[in-house]
């Protein structure tokens, strides 16, 4: 079956199809890591747009149903060189062909993916179309350039209802902003019971759930389209501490004044040079991330940077000068990617306790009665 | 952290002599480390024992030292040098074992030298079998089930208490010389014994075999700050029980999930971590294809043959950066010189596959034991880039020479089904085209894999080619499609005109019709850059691979081009030799203001190191594949001459197919290769030759052999490195050798010639078209009927008449001239009764090359290569012919990797069986070939014992010379009838049983340590059961030093007398 991809510069690849039929449009971005497709294209940071692994086989090892990061893929497509149908690996469940049909989401191979990959460094990002149908080019043009891109990808892949996972250490109040279920996994890897929250979720709603640290997941798009994201961090920045990954980071430097701006190809795959500026120390990280916070716009803010790309300069870590809140714009959660960055939970959670004990807070019933207390003498007056 | 400034002197330890387990990957890591180095403005001291290497040229360090790498050696360079710091590891397993010695020793403390890169105790702890076990199991790194033995019965104890199969690892050897796998306690004890003998520590670890686990490599980098990365993680076709430098190896790993891949990476950092290495490190591991399970086989704390095959496989200069870590740098200050922009804190993406196959020397040793084990048998490797898997393993087939050009074996047909079985089961060399063997006889996939263990994946690949080729060889139509589906496959026009003549096609059943057929359908490859990222930062590495597809990456430019053939991988009679002339003619072409394009294939060399060309293109050195980079690249001319036989093959087809050949042309090629051409011309010029002659049937040889009168010499035409060439004493062996060596036919003819037993002597000229200039004579040490490859070489020659060099010099131009020789030409020359014949001309580089060049110090490929261009060699000031001796004596002395070829004869014969040389350089003859010998391995002492089991023919020689032992003091050891000759002679012999005579005999007493030279002449007939040879493969087993020419044993004796002091009586007044 033959697939095409029309980029919005005109450049056609045609190839095969694999996975669903039809129709799809999106913005065409790549990948560079080897292993990882089924992390990669079921991250909800990808919602809405077309994948391309740069590496050329894909599909070697299956699907197992343990490596998902979130339970129904959200691209818009996936484009490889060549896919391979017959998987080796002691866990495959499914296959890649099998799964991109059963989510409906359209593949394309045996297109020439270090070209494509060579455009998209060389112009920026930029949408594509992908179809297995026999549609005129012009039809397809007129088609991509009618379809905006999107911009609420984030409460498309939020969970729409609060739900726990239970543990016996501290309370998180994860905000899924599309997050990745490798947060919630380090997260409960550490005994933390962690109560997911949808991305709307309010200050207010958050107190009510007595957390003791605040996870900003990853997400996906710019942060510039979830405002009250942004609104809800201001008002609990200080009150509890926080800790932002990805979209997550992007929003709470937000919060704290700064600005973000769309990079052109943006940062993804899995070998990633990130410097922690107090150390000197670098670590290899995974990334994936079109958007970054602007260095000058750190300047006059309460911010601080702690750490940069070794390659291209740009901010990959903020902390709060005064406040315990931290945040990194790779992931620290890995899936796919190195674990070298997994200690930043651990950070996370000390910073947790530090808080406490340097606030040592009234036992929970003096606290309870004192506000108790206020309410009737309120309801006296 | 920035360079360290307290040093100011470093001191780069080589890898010495090529042999099997450690080649030509260091000269390429030492060549680079000394660059990085010298870039830094240290001042690099260098010492390897090898000449035939880039790294000592003289260019690459502010001192060369070409020495042997003993302690004695290295001690006294860094006493005369006093270098600050010593960077060990990037000279193989030899350059780590001599930091140690130096180290124990106390010569680095004494003489205040800092250790660089990787600490005493990381090399310890990951060489070492007990401190690393300990290491491991502190680390909470699973490694299998094992126990550290310096006795048989303590193996035996352990193994029968596990199970078998067991492995067995020697300590400190390197390519595992001495281990194997034993089922039995029987093999158990036998390689244990073997094992404590090659282990310099007479160790051995005893593991529980985890045989059939998927094999993973990880090439790692640390750097003082902790910094850590992973350069490549590699996948072994054949899983665990193969040694990884004799598996089929693909780059990045194909069924290893993310779960997977990370989980092994991080066990790799935290390694390397706590090793505490500065540099690079490789990490092996066993991965259980149906769990998490992985155990850590293996680590080697230094660059590694892993490391150039990483390097090459990534674009990632390895080596470069190891060297300059250890200088201080870390890895996010250093730029990634492929890309410019970026820095080497990263780890490069792939967005290929590559793949790479060893290259073994079976087609030499047709006696030897193919079977693949934990003792590595390759010489070379070839790799090869692709988009998918088959269009790599195609590649990288082709690239072997092996004859094969798609993953079929023209005989595997004829096997019987009980053998290919067993074949399937029992690894050898062939074994993956014998799985596709299987699959075109129709055995089912998981019947394979039951059989193999290899992993599905790949035998799914497999599969799918072979049932491709069936869909080809049914296609009476040759589609556009189809062809196009074809070469996306890898296939070449010669595999898919072949696959169609199979089919009984009637079109496209030749290549050239094929590549008529892609040339009007425009159905041609693309190239596409190397580039560490994936596209994802713009690079200007000119570092290409072919590839059907859409884009080409390769930038126009305007300057003239030469095109350089390579010379493949390293095998016996083609080595490093040729990839040092490439360099050097690359060099040599971008000096003259031309751009040097190379195409090769062998990961392990310099000549593939991106940075040496202006464009390297990592393909095959195969018709197609050539053809392609020409048209795409149209340079001036091809130079063929520098990379071997394998280039000079591609002469004659380029030439037919209008590609002009600079140098020396294919007629030049064929007159000298093509016997009657040859002997036309030598007739002509008045030049003598042996009598000898061309013979097409059995019969025909017979007639012959028997005019000229044994012994006669007979070896197939065209041959490389003196393939199955061999001297023949009767009709019996005359027909032995036609039945076994050669397939003998109109097409096949095999050339006789009478065996004239003299000195032997050979020269490397260089001639422009006028003049012919003669760098050196070499004189051999062996007489006649050794392989030049295998004989000691002496610069100048000592025992040649003014007189003889003179003709030899008069015979070079005269042949020079009339073979219109440009570039290059090597001559051999046999002297009989006072006479100079010529056997053989090669229009071509030599494997004596770079050791005439850099002991003569003429620049021989350079200079050649400008006379290929068109520069006059008089116009550089050299005149014709023979260029004035140097004061110093110099010794090439042949290195053999007898040791890992079970089977393999060690005797001396037209056949070459060295793998590489070592230079021994001094004031005196004597003393630069003792330094040959040591640095050869060859442990002399001043005293000792002498075991000699000598043909009759050899015996009123031999006494001579052992007497010459004797009178220094030597004990002889000599079995019956040599024993009675020499004590006829007056010599005190002990004598030995035969081994007929029972035990203890002249194997137990080699077996005990007795014996410090053996020397045995060969008795004819070449049945392995012979005596001879089990005291020979003893001898080579012991590691004692095994002689099977006098010449070689008269030289050590004349050397010996000249170093030692010799005491003598007064003599006696005469009483008149």
């Amino acid at each position: 079956m033959q697939a095409r991809l029309l980029l919005e510069d005109g450049t056609l690849f045609t190839g095969l199809g694999f996975g669903a039929e039809g129709q799809s449009s999106g913005e065409v971005v790549f990948n560079t890591g080897i292993t990882g497709y089924q992390e990669v294209l079921s991250d909800p940071s990808y919602c809405g747009q077309i994948v391309t692994m740069t590496y050329p086989l894909v599909g070697n090892y299956g699907i197992t149903r343990d490596d998902f990061e979130t339970v129904a893929p959200f691209i818009h497509g996936f484009v490889v060189r060549r896919h391979e149908p017959i998987p080796s690996n002691w866990r495959a469940q499914y296959t890649l062909d099998g799964l991109l049909k059963e989510h409906g989401i359209i593949g394309i191979s045996d297109i020439d993916t270090r070209m494509l990959t060579r455009i998209l460094r060389h112009h920026g990002t930029m949408k594509g179309i992908l179809t297995t149908g026999a549609e005129r080019v012009e039809e397809l043009q007129e088609r991509l350039s009618a379809t905006p891109l999107m911009r609420d990808q984030v409460a498309r892949t939020s969970t729409k209802s609060i739900f726990t996972s239970p543990g016996d250490r501290e309370r998180i109040v994860l905000v899924d902003y599309g997050a990745k279920s490798g947060i919630l996994r380090e997260l409960t890897k550490r005994g933390c019971d962690v109560v997911v929250v949808p991305q709307d979720t309010t200050a207010e709603q958050i107190r009510k759930l007595n957390p003791d640290g605040i996870q900003l997941s990853n997400g996906p798009g710019d942060p510039k389209d979830v405002p009250h994201a942004v609104k809800m961090i201001q008002e609990l920045l200080g009150e509890y501490p926080i800790f932002g990954i990805c979209l997550g980071h992007q929003l709470f430097a937000l919060a704290c004044g700064a600005d973000t701006s769309k990079l052109k190809f943006g940062h993804r795959g899995g070998n990633h040079p990130v410097k922690e500026l107090a150390t000197n120390r670098c670590y290899i990280t995974s990334q994936n991330h079109g958007y970054t916070v602007l260095e000058e716009s750190v300047a006059g803010t309460k911010l601080e940077v702690t750490h940069i790309n070794n390659n291209d300069r740009t901010i990959e870590g903020l902390k709060h000068t005064e406040l315990p809140a931290f945040s990194v714009q790779y992931h620290p959660e890995a899936a796919p990617g190195p674990l070298d960055s997994s200690y930043l939970f651990d950070q996370f959670l000390e910073m947790i306790r530090t808080t406490k004990q340097n606030n040592p807070q009234k036992p929970r019933q003096a606290q309870l009665a004192a506000s108790l207390r206020g309410e009737l003498q309120y309801a006296q007056k | 952290m920035p360079r360290n400034n307290k040093l100011k002197k470093i001191l780069v330890i080589g890898s010495g002599p090529i042999v099997i387990g450690q080649a030509a990957e260091f000269d390429y890591a030492g060549t680079q480390a000394c660059q990085a180095l010298k870039e830094e403005g240290y001042e690099v001291v260098l010492i390897n024992s090898n000449p035939a290497t880039i790294m000592t040229d003289t260019n690459m360090a502010d001192k060369v030292y070409i020495e042997p790498i003993t302690l004695d050696f290295v001690t006294q360079i860094i006493r005369q040098e006093r270098p600050d710091g010593l960077l060990p590891t990037l000279g193989g397993q030899t350059g780590l074992n001599m930091a140690v010695e130096l180290a124990r020793a106390g010569v680095l403390e004494r003489e205040n030298v800092q250790l660089l890169g990787t600490q005493l105790t990381a090399i310890e702890k990951a060489e070492d079998r007990d401190l690393f076990r300990d290491l491991m199991r502190e680390l909470e790194q699973p490694v299998p089930e094992s126990v550290i033995v310096t006795t048989i019965e303590d193996a035996v104890d352990f193994s029968n208490e596990i199970g078998y199969p067991i492995i067995v690892r020697p300590a400190y050897t390197l390519g595992g010389t001495g281990g194997g796998i034993c089922a039995n306690e029987t093999e158990l004890r036998e390689i244990v014994a073997s094992g404590i003998r090659y282990s310099p520590i007479s160790q051995c670890l005893i593991e529980k075999s985890i045989a059939g686990m998927k094999e993973v490599e990880y090439e790692v980098m640390r750097d003082a700050n902790d910094n850590c990365i992973v350069v490549c993680n590699m996948e072994n076709f054949d899983p665990v029980g193969v040694h990884t430098g004799d598996s089929i190896v693909v780059a990045p790993s194909q069924t290893l999930s993310d779960r997977e891949y990370q989980m092994l990476r991080s066990a790799s950092l935290k390694i390397i971590r706590a090793l505490n290495i500065e540099g690079g490190c490789n990490v092996q591991f066993a991965l259980d294809p149906f769990s998490f399970q992985y155990y850590v086989i293996e680590v080697n704390p230094r660059v590694s043959r892993s490391s150039a095959l990483a390097s090459k496989a990534t674009g990632y200069p390895i080596a470069k950066m190891a060297a300059k870590i250890a200088v201080g740098y870390t890895l996010d200050e250093i730029v990634n010189p492929v890309t410019g922009q970026t820095y080497a804190m990263f780890e490069p993406t792939l967005d290929y596959i590559v793949s790479k196959i060893p290259r073994w020397p079976f087609d030499k040793f047709i006696n030897a034991n193919r079977k693949l084990g934990t003792q590595m048998k390759a010489t070379g490797e070839v790799m090869a880039i692709g988009r998918t898997f088959e269009e790599s393993i195609h590649k990288a087939v082709r690239s072997l020479e092996i004859g094969a050009h798609r993953i079929h074996l023209k005989d595997a047909s004829e096997l019987d089904e009980d053998t290919l079985r067993l074949r399937l089961q029992k690894p050898d060399d062939e074994r993956m085209f014998l799985v596709a063997e299987a699959f075109r006889r129709g055995y089912q996939l998981q019947d394979i894999q039951d059989l193999t263990n290899i992993d599905w994946w790949f035998l799914d690949k497999i599969e799918g080619i072979v049932a491709f080729e069936a869909e080809l060889r049914g296609a009476s139509v040759l589609s556009k499609e189809l062809l196009y589906q074809a070469k996306r496959k890898g296939f070449s026009d010669r595999s898919i005109a072949e696959i169609r003549r199979e089919g009984n096609q009637s079109t496209y059943t030749n290549e050239f019709d094929i590549r008529a057929y892609r040339a009007e359908l425009e159905l041609k490859p693309v190239y596409k850059m190397v580039d560490t990222c994936a596209a994802e930062f713009e690079a200007t590495t000119p570092y290409y691979y072919s590839t059907y597809e859409v884009e080409n990456e390769v930038t126009e430019s305007d300057k003239q081009k030469v095109l350089v053939l390579g010379s493949g991988p390293i095998r016996i009679g083609q080595g490093i030799e040729f990839d040092y002339s490439t360099v050097h003619a690359v060099w040599a072409i971008q000096k003259a203001g031309y751009e040097a394009v190379i195409i090769n294939n062998n990961p392990e060399t310099v000549s593939t190191d991106f940075s040496t060309s202006d464009r390297l293109y990592f393909e095959p050195l195969f018709f197609e594949d050539v053809m392609n980079v020409i048209e795409q690249e149209k340079p001036i001319g091809v130079i063929v001459q520098f990379g071997g036989q394998t280039a000079i093959n591609l002469a004659a087809p380029l030439t037919k197919a209008g590609v002009r050949i600079l140098g020396s042309s294919l007629e030049s090629i064929d007159t000298a290769e093509d016997r009657k051409k040859f002997e036309a011309l030598l007739r002509e010029l008045n030049v003598m030759q042996p009598q000898g002659s061309t013979v097409t049937s059995v019969d025909e040889a017979v007639a012959v052999a028997q005019g000229l009168g044994y012994p006669v010499l007979v070896r197939p035409s065209y041959v490389l490195g003196g393939r199955a060439m061999e001297i023949v004493y009767s009709d019996e062996e005359l027909l032995t050798y036609m039945v076994q060596a050669v397939k003998i036919n109109p097409e096949h003819p095999v050339l006789i010639d009478r065996y004239m037993l003299g000195k032997e002597a050979e020269v490397d000229a260089i001639c422009d078209g006028d003049t012919v200039l003669i760098p050196g004579i070499m004189e051999h040490v062996e007489r006649a009927g050794v392989h030049s490859g295998d004989s000691i070489a002496v610069y100048p020659p000592q025992s040649i008449s003014r007189e003889l060099q003179q003709k030899m010099v008069d015979i070079t131009i005269k042949i020079a001239r009339g073979l219109n020789v440009i570039g290059l030409v090597n001559i051999q020359f046999v002297i009989f009764q006072d006479e100079v014949y010529v056997i053989e001309v090669n229009p071509r580089s030599s494997r004596t090359v770079p050791f005439l060049s850099k002991v003569t110090n003429i620049p021989m490929a350079n200079l050649a290569t400008q006379a290929i261009l068109g520069t006059k060699l008089a116009d550089l000031g050299y005149v014709e012919g023979l260029w004035p001796e140097d004061e110093f004596v110099s010794v090439k002395v042949p290195v053999f990797s007898f040791a890992k070829l079970r089977r393999v004869d060690p005797t001396l014969t037209p056949e070459m069986k060295s793998t590489g040389e070592v230079m021994g350089r001094d004031q005196q003859y004597a003393k630069a070939l003792y330094k040959g010998l040591v640095g050869a391995g060859m442990r002399i002492p001043p005293t000792g014992s002498i075991i000699a089991t000598v043909a009759d023919k050899d015996k009123p020689e031999a006494i001579e010379i052992l007497r010459g032992f004797y009178e220094l003091g030597y004990n002889i050891i000599a079995t019956g009838g040599t024993a009675t000759a020499l004590e006829e002679a007056g010599l005190r012999v002990k004598t030995v049983n035969k081994l007929s005579e029972g035990s203890p005999n002249i194997l137990d007493l080699i077996r005990d340590g007795q014996a410090h030279f053996v020397v045995n002449t060969l008795t004819k007939g070449k049945t392995p059961e012979r005596d001879g040879f089990r005291i020979r493969r003893e001898a080579v087993e012991n590691g004692v030093v095994c002689m099977t020419s006098l010449d070689t044993v008269r030289a050590l004796l004349n050397m010996l007398q000249t170093i030692n002091f010799s005491s003598r009586p007064m003599p006696v007044l005469a009483q008149k």
